[in-house]
């Protein structure tokens, strides 16, 4: 098993037990996810294996339910003004930091990942706080700058990894043969780097759609996020709608995750 | 240009000013960003620094009591003048239904104050005019403790140690020294002690678990290593709620884990599973597991495997070849991967709430408590600076150890 030909046969055993290790902490990584899935299209309202009866009405149930369809919609107008504005700033705050000439890069960077390294109820608590005081909450304008405070750094990582390939000199020739900065960045950087800025923006995506604690705090009922409404949903009494949610966000990662796992395929050594 | 002229130029400042304006370029990209994030996210955390040092119910409520007891001397029962002052800022108070926040406040340090100051504020709206002195003291002895007048002279100041050492189950004694609260009160070091076990648990756990995968990733045929690596990747994209809820189902009383378990007759009847530390443990071990495999796969992939095999052809036994020579290569990797599962369970909120008993619940479940249920905004924000303070150290630590936080890798 993936052994070099002079390996003993006490080299051997052990790599068999590593391996067969690792397949088992693989099922345990793997299997969690998709036992939603046939307990979704169950016809009992309780979670038993193998499922007896097949049915669709949980999936009816939720989208004849007004508030899941109504946390559906929150979420999904959430995440699109947080991707658009995370990944905005983020692409400008990378293509800074990637030039050679950026002062304090470090502490920059580590002031620009920090939302990553904050814990998140610190973040909630504070913007619950802190927001309160000019009426952002319970408002879609404050979960969404939260959100987007969230969710920047991952574009900023993203776009700083894309532009560690870019060529530089591709813009030095652009403006050097009469380009204007802006239309050279258009016509010429960004194009080059779309992958990276994209695969930030599907981070962006993800991670507010995703995106409980913040939510919590920052919604009443009318900004409730899907998230959020799947969490009450668990906390009260957990029934197979919240199955069939579940199954359909599984759905919506791995969608996301091929898009991203396309957009970086040419870059095997990409960092995120 | 003399040679004089030339030896005048400091020219590591003359550099310097010339690339000025390619730096300040370089830097006007990224601020729009650093202004957002510094309106967005650090002021509100610095509002929640300034929350957990606030004191404005005693300052605001009673003023005159306030003036009226600079002179007091901290013994004897107070005079006349206190109780009079007392009783015009209660009945305000009362008026602008303030003397709540009063007696919530005071309740903070000596319990079944609400209540007193709620039966004066009515009195002082009852009776006109003073004396009052006898009157509080007819509703309750304790307004001549001089205890009481203790606490509510040093609750006067705009600032309070008091939600930050209760945090860490202190408190000012009266006589201003710090000391533990009482023993059925000092609840908060458990609960920090508990998110740090929980943190290092699971953060040990990934570690078992995760360093063989992440060893087979680097061996496997390219075909299936990309299998695993899509294994450990999407778990990451899948919503934290998703992998919650799995967990909740699978650790239900009736629920997948139990009956796999009565089928192999591992167990003769069910196991409480969900709300148990076990639970907890390991849902946030399975959620965190690629936040640990990704570093160290990505230091492993850089070692090169001819090392392993010189150390062999040079007669070390595969135990010890791999001992002394892979393993201390992977430790960056094992570093990074470790602080970082330590740093982000320190802040774990959904699975414990979920997943998790009361005895599971960690600083970031009592923070929301006492936000939403409790309505203490200051303990709240005290426990608050707690954590950020630990997570503050851990990451400086990580920032040391292992380079710049972009380093993470997360793919």
């Amino acid at each position: 098993m993936w052994l070099p030909s002079y390996a003993t046969r006490a080299e051997r055993l052990p790599r068999i037990f590593v391996v067969a290790f690792a397949v088992a902490v693989m099922l345990f990584l793997i299997a969690p996810l998709f036992i939603v899935v046939p307990l979704s299209f169950s016809k009992d309202p309780f979670f038993t294996l193998p499922v007896q009866e097949y049915s669709l009405r949980w999936y009816a149930d939720f989208f004849g339910n007004a508030r899941w369809m109504n946390a559906i919609v929150n979420s999904t107008i959430t995440a699109v003004l947080t991707t658009v504005l995370a990944t905005t700033l983020g692409t400008l705050a990378a293509l800074g930091i990637s030039r050679p000439d950026f002062p304090a890069r470090r502490l920059i960077m580590a002031l620009l990942i920090s939302p990553m390294i904050v814990p998140v109820v610190i973040v909630a608590v504070g913007s619950y706080l802190f927001f309160g005081q000019f009426g952002l909450t319970n408002t879609r304008t404050g979960l969404v700058l939260a959100h987007t405070a969230l969710a920047a750094p991952f574009v900023v990582i993203t776009v700083t990894a894309t532009l560690s390939t870019y060529d530089t000199n591709l813009t030095r020739a652009a403006l050097s043969l009469g380009a204007s900065p802006l239309s050279t960045f258009f016509r010429v950087t960004l194009p080059s780097i779309l992958p990276g800025v994209v695969s930030g923006g599907i981070f962006a995506f993800a991670i507010s759609f995703d995106e409980v604690v913040v939510a919590l705090f920052m919604t009443a009922a009318e900004q409730r996020t899907l998230p959020v409404q799947m969490f009450s949903g668990i906390r009260d009494q957990i029934n197979p709608t919240i199955m069939a949610a579940a199954t359909l966000l599984l759905g919506l990662s791995i969608l996301l995750f091929i898009a991203l796992t396309l957009l970086t395929r040419q870059r095997p050594k990409s960092s995120m | 240009m003399t040679a004089a002229v030339i030896a005048n130029i400091d020219v590591s400042k003359a550099v310097r000013r010339a690339e000025q304006p390619a730096r300040r370029a370089a830097l006007s990209l990224a601020l729009p960003l650093i202004a957002f994030l510094m309106i967005v996210f650090v002021v509100p955390i610095l509002y929640l620094l300034t929350t957990a040092v606030a004191n404005p119910e005693v300052r605001q409520v009673l003023p005159r009591t306030l003036v009226a007891l600079e002179s007091w001397d901290g013994v004897s029962v107070s005079d006349e003048p206190i109780y009079d002052a007392l009783a015009v800022d209660l009945r305000a108070a009362q008026n602008d239904s303030t003397a709540a926040l009063l007696g919530k406040r005071l309740n903070y340090e000596i319990s079944g104050m609400r209540s007193r100051v709620l039966t004066a504020a009515r009195m002082v709206e009852r009776v006109e005019s003073g004396p009052y002195k006898e009157r509080f003291l007819g509703l309750s002895k304790d307004w001549a403790s001089p205890a009481v007048w203790t606490i509510i002279k040093r609750s006067g100041s705009a600032f309070t140690p008091y939600y930050l050492l209760r945090a860490l189950d202190l408190q000012q004694n009266l006589d201003a020294s710090v000391g533990r609260v009482a023993g059925d009160q000092a609840v908060f070091v458990d609960i920090l002690g508990r998110t740090f076990y929980i943190a290092a648990l699971v953060t040990l756990l990934t570690l078992i678990l995760g360093y063989p995968v992440a060893y087979v990733l680097t061996i496997a045929p390219r075909g299936i290593a990309a299998v695993m690596m899509l294994m450990v990747l999407l778990p990451l994209w899948t919503s934290l709620l998703v992998r919650t809820t799995a967990w909740v189902v699978l650790l239900q009383s009736n629920g997948v884990i139990n009956d796999v378990l009565l089928s192999l007759h591992l167990v003769s009847e069910k196991v409480q599973l969900i709300f148990t530390r076990v639970g907890t443990v390991t849902a946030m071990t399975h959620i965190q597991l690629p936040f640990t495999i990704l570093p160290i796969y990505s230091v492993m992939r850089s070692i090169s495997t001819t090392q392993l095999r010189a150390a062999r052809s040079l007669g070390a036994p595969p135990l010890a070849a791999f001992w002394r020579i892979y393993a201390p290569q992977t430790l960056p990797g094992v570093v990074a991967g470790c602080l970082m599962t330590f740093i982000l369970s320190l802040g774990y909120y959904i699975t414990p709430a979920l997943v998790g008993g009361s005895r599971d619940q960690m600083v970031s479940n009592f923070i929301a408590d006492f936000i939403n249920r409790d309505l203490n905004w200051g303990l709240a924000s005290g426990l608050g600076v707690v954590l950020l303070v630990a997570t503050l150290v851990v990451y400086v630590a990580f920032l040391r150890l292992v380079g710049g936080a972009d380093k993470i890798k997360l793919g």
